[in-house]
């Protein structure tokens, strides 16, 4: 199964540039959200936080490495490294303010809060984040350039959005990814298991936070300009609806989410500019008729076939 | 000296003295019953005992520790560990991580971030499993399971973290005749072969003559009585709380 999708993942680039680089192009951009919807999961999906801030790390992690590029001579190597660590060090510092809070609506509130907040800092610091012209014309050296073809970006995206979507993976399954998925279910009886409720938390959402921001430099580099509006609220609406869609109880669930959206996203507005209508009346027949997403869906049914041949 | 001493235990919600100056000895190896109307502070006892509440005046002295004012983790990391009268498990987990939860972080593993989960420490939890007769059902939803299996289950839990003394809020509450008694059995052969010491409340009388080696008798948030089951049974004030007259527990 997982040879398919690698063997599908690397012959697809191939089949997409014969019919045009803008498909490429998607691909790419969908290899940096499904990446950030499966980190965000992490914090939704198997710690049960309802964050609505998730647009700071991914912000974050783009700005910072941006930053970096175009006003110093940092080589990309670190730029890129320090785009995630930024995030990473935004999420402690908004998940140390948070974790404590309890209840789902007041969590996802200040996690909005200080997102918005960030958001504004960008908007106005003109004179260090250029403000709402955002930043144009990011350097990306040669081997990675997207001016002639999105193909070695592609792969250099794909390797690295694979590492880190394992990484997430293994940490899903091990106790730790158990021990999260407890404090979702029952935050009470996991602290009489003895369990520090808080450290939990925090720990999950300065490693979501981490990829998020890995999601975001990808998205940086691959766009070469980003505006303020990455973190503005939506891109933390983007998110959770991505979850969503795919299915939050799937570990890839939010990655095929990410993928229908950035899809929708750009062939509904081909023909209509009421894309957020289409998407929204798509949104709600999802919730109303299949709760645990498409994702949900598909590996239901695949299960129910599975019980008719064995039957 | 018991495993547990309370002393001059207090604790008020506004102008009610839930908890007026309880002192209690549980001695090591016993199966101690609280029980006492509704009303009587035997929860809040229990919250204050097991540090979810903190109390307003006197002292708990655990394994000769003072354990006053600890959190309820510290103080579970020591041994005492506590059910609840609403039974409280990860209903969205399966049987088998409802335990491998408390077992993974008892042995110091949950902050392991690269094993799978999956295989470790597999044989402690499957004979935890089987000890509160729930291995057959391991991969059901524990928000799908009866009433009564809730209950194994969150012992199963509780066991999972390797207590030295068992706090039972009503381990029988809305059970069966048929599911109190096999629970009443349960409790009795895992004190048995785990060597633990039982501190429980409970509301039915044939349930606490049958098991208890000890009896606490709690009303109004004081300590009324205690002594051994036949003591107990036959005590005036006893009979007059419960029954108003001079009869006995008929058994």
């Amino acid at each position: 199964m997982a040879a398919v999708i690698g063997a599908c993942l690397i012959i697809l680039p191939f089949v997409l540039q014969r019919v045009s680089e803008y498909y490429l192009f998607l691909a790419t951009d969908i290899l940096a959200w499904a990446l950030f919807a499966i980190s965000f999961n992490l914090v939704l999906g198997y710690g049960g936080m309802m964050s609505f801030g998730h647009a700071a790390f991914f912000g974050v992690g783009a700005y910072t490495c941006a930053l970096l590029l175009v006003k110093t001579s940092c080589p990309l190597f670190l730029a890129f490294l320090a785009g995630p660590v930024g995030a990473a060090l935004v999420g402690l510092g908004i998940g140390y303010l948070s974790v404590r809070i309890k209840g789902v609506f007041y969590f996802a509130l200040i996690t909005l809060s200080f997102a918005q907040l960030i958001y504004i800092l960008v908007y106005k610091w003109r004179s260090f984040t250029f403000g709402d012209d955002g930043i144009q014309g990011i350097p990306v050296p040669t081997w990675l350039s997207t001016d002639v073809s999105y193909l070695n970006y592609y792969f250099f995206a794909l390797l690295i959005v694979l590492v880190c979507t394992y990484i997430l993976w293994r940490i899903s399954r091990a106790p730790f990814g158990v021990m999260l998925k407890s404090l979702r279910e029952n935050p009470d009886r996991a602290t009489f298991v003895g369990i520090k409720v808080e450290n939990y938390r925090l720990i999950a959402f300065v490693i979501s936070a981490f990829f998020s921001g890995v999601a975001g430099v990808l998205f940086a580099l691959l766009q070469t300009s980003i505006s303020p509006d990455i973190l503005f609220w939506g891109t933390s609406g983007d998110v959770i609806l991505m979850g969503l869609l795919g299915g939050m109880t799937l570990f890839l669930g939010p990655a095929l989410g990410a993928a229908i959206m950035v899809l929708l996203n750009s062939f509904v507005t081909s023909y209509t500019e009421y894309w957020a209508l289409c998407l929204g009346v798509i949104l709600i027949l999802i919730v109303l008729f299949f709760p645990k997403g498409v994702g949900g869906l598909i590996v239901e049914r695949y299960q129910e076939r599975k019980k008719r041949k064995n039957s | 000296m018991g495993i547990l001493e309370v002393k001059g235990l207090t604790k008020s919600f506004g102008g009610v003295m839930a908890v007026a100056g309880v002192d209690l000895n549980v001695k090591e190896g016993t199966i101690h019953c609280i029980i006492g109307p509704n009303g009587a502070g035997k929860t809040t006892l229990f919250n204050l005992i097991s540090g979810y509440y903190k109390c307003d005046g006197g002292e708990v002295i655990f394994r000769g520790k003072n354990i006053t004012g600890w959190n309820p983790e510290k103080i579970l990391k020591l041994g005492l560990a506590r059910s609840f009268q609403v039974t409280k498990i990860f209903p969205g987990l399966t049987v088998y991580e409802n335990v491998q939860v408390p077992v993974l972080f008892n042995r110091g593993a949950g902050l392991n971030f690269f094993s799978d989960a999956g295989g470790m420490f597999k044989d402690i939890i499957d004979e935890i499993l089987s000890m509160v007769g729930l291995g057959h059902k391991a991969h059901e939803p524990a928000g799908l399971l009866a009433a009564g299996d809730r209950k194994r289950l969150e012992m199963g839990i509780v066991l999972a973290t390797d207590p030295k003394l068992l706090l039972l809020d009503e381990p029988t509450c809305g059970m069966s005749p048929h599911e109190t008694s096999s629970t009443i059995d349960l409790i009795k052969r895992i004190a048995d072969q785990k060597n633990l010491t039982v501190l429980f409340t409970e509301h039915k009388m044939d349930v606490i003559f049958s098991i208890a080696s000890r009896i606490t008798v709690m009303n109004f948030g004081s300590v009324i009585a205690e002594g051994q089951p036949e003591e107990i049974r036959c005590n005036e004030d006893v009979q007059r709380i419960y029954f108003g007259d001079d009869r006995c527990f008929s058994l």
